[in-house]
């Protein structure tokens, strides 16, 4: 275990990063013998290229060219009738391409089966619509999330960002806070570009002071009018006290008999 | 000559009210500030709960209507996705003049915590706002008070448009 770090604030850069930290794995088991698990791959024989069961789940590793002809083994003699998610994971930077993988669910055993395939970075998939009507949707969002082309989708087009969206956002090279046609999108669509200069960049900062807002501001010892220009710069005005509040009475000290002194 | 005429001069309930066309205007169009159903993402809700019988809204004469061509005050209430700002941009566009925004809660605002690529880090980048609404999300009561200050405001405004569109609106 790793000592409890503070969250207060998460969106600060830590100043210090672990080199020799390695992610937690999560241990994996040989399928056991005369199992379900063991029938499962007794069937995908063909296509398994790796097996193992990870937290009670078995997972397939097969060829991203066989993934309709292996679903459908597993659909139709496995009895894993529901297809749960479908998704990919961006290991571009690491080993240059994409991991595809598929959640299925076998009602009657109450059994789960990841299918996983590694997929090129150009390289196009099959579609398990025909398979699986629940694939529709979550093949349309990888293809939105990760610019995945699904050969044979009845419907391939972005499920969540506008349709004239460009780049796509699950991949680890796109930055968090967008790139400048993803900063400049609402501006650019509802006003035209020519906008851009009137509506001015995003602010991102939560902290950011602007000591020319005479609006938003207060100016301590530096009071101006409302909303007034300053850009020009601004007299200093100090605070006046009040003099019947604020009376020195070190000034005016009580009476001092002469013999005391 | 019959003295059937009422002298109202010297009646002592006058069936006149003396007050400027501004006041009056302002007084109508601040007692019957007619919302826009329109929500965004939680902070709906608190607004629904404004809008229902506990906090009561109608009773403001602020009655939320289906339409923007009925609507006087668009209330963003939640997040805007960069997908949805111009449809919110074009509600706007098709409510009458007279029209207000009010920005409710931190969303709306500045984007509050979604500082991702696909919020809108601000409505103000979008449709003019009157009323800035702080809080996640912010009570009925917030919303009530937001409404009441929107209120303030008109009533200081002249009621001439022609007259309010150039300081109240930031983007034409």
């Amino acid at each position: 275990m790793r000592k409890y770090v503070p969250k207060d604030n998460v969106q600060a850069k830590p100043y210090y990063t672990d080199r020799y930290w390695v992610a937690p794995r999560v241990p994996r088991e040989a399928v056991e013998e005369g199992s379900h698990f063991a029938s499962v791959v007794e069937v995908m024989t063909p296509f398994v290229k790796e097996s193992y069961v990870e937290v009670g789940q078995l997972v397939i590793h097969i060829d991203a060219a066989e993934n309709f002809d292996a679903i459908k083994t597993l659909k139709e003699q496995c009895g894993y009738t529901q297809c749960s998610e479908q998704s990919a994971v961006d290991y571009l930077a690491q080993d240059g391409e994409f991991e595809l993988f598929y959640q299925f669910l076998n009602v009657n055993e109450a059994k789960r089966v990841r299918i996983v395939c590694r997929l090129k970075k150009d390289e196009a998939i099959e579609s398990i619509e025909p398979l699986f009507k629940s694939a529709n949707f979550a093949e349309r969002e990888m293809y939105d999330m990760f610019g995945i082309k699904v050969n044979n989708h009845p419907y391939l087009k972005r499920i969540l960002m506008p349709d004239d969206w460009e780049g796509h956002p699950l991949l680890k090279t796109y930055p968090l806070h967008g790139d400048e046609f993803a900063s400049w999108y609402e501006v650019d669509k509802i006003f035209g570009k020519e906008y851009r200069d009137i509506i001015g960049p995003e602010n991102r900062d939560p902290a950011r002071i602007d000591r020319y807002d005479t609006k938003r501001f207060s100016r301590v010892g530096y009071e101006v009018p409302f909303g007034e220009d300053i850009t020009q710069g601004e007299k200093e005005q100090p605070i006046e006290y009040s003099e019947t509040l604020l009376v020195d009475y070190n000034k005016n000290a009580g009476k001092q008999l002469e013999k005391r002194k | 000559m019959a003295q059937h005429q009422v002298n109202y001069a010297s009646a002592a309930g006058l069936p006149i009210a003396l007050t400027s066309v501004d006041k009056l205007v302002n007084w109508g169009r601040s007692n019957s500030l007619w919302p826009l159903t329109y929500g965004l993402a939680c902070c709906a809700i608190e607004m629904m709960a404004s809008g229902a019988s506990r906090y009561d809204f109608d009773r403001m004469g602020t009655i939320f209507r289906a339409s923007p061509r009925q609507a006087d005050v668009m209330i963003l209430a939640g997040t805007l996705s960069k997908k949805h700002a111009e449809f919110a941009r074009r509600l706007y566009d098709q409510m009458t003049e007279p029209k207000w925004v009010i920005s409710m809660g931190s969303c709306a605002n500045t984007g509050g915590m979604f500082n991702t690529y696909a919020t809108v880090q601000g409505v103000d980048r979008v449709v003019p706002v009157d009323i800035y609404l702080p809080g996640c999300a912010p009570r009925p009561e917030t919303l009530q008070y937001a409404l009441m200050m929107l209120q303030k405001k008109i009533r200081r405004e002249s009621a001439n448009m022609k007259k309010n569109t150039k300081q109240n609106l930031r983007l034409v």
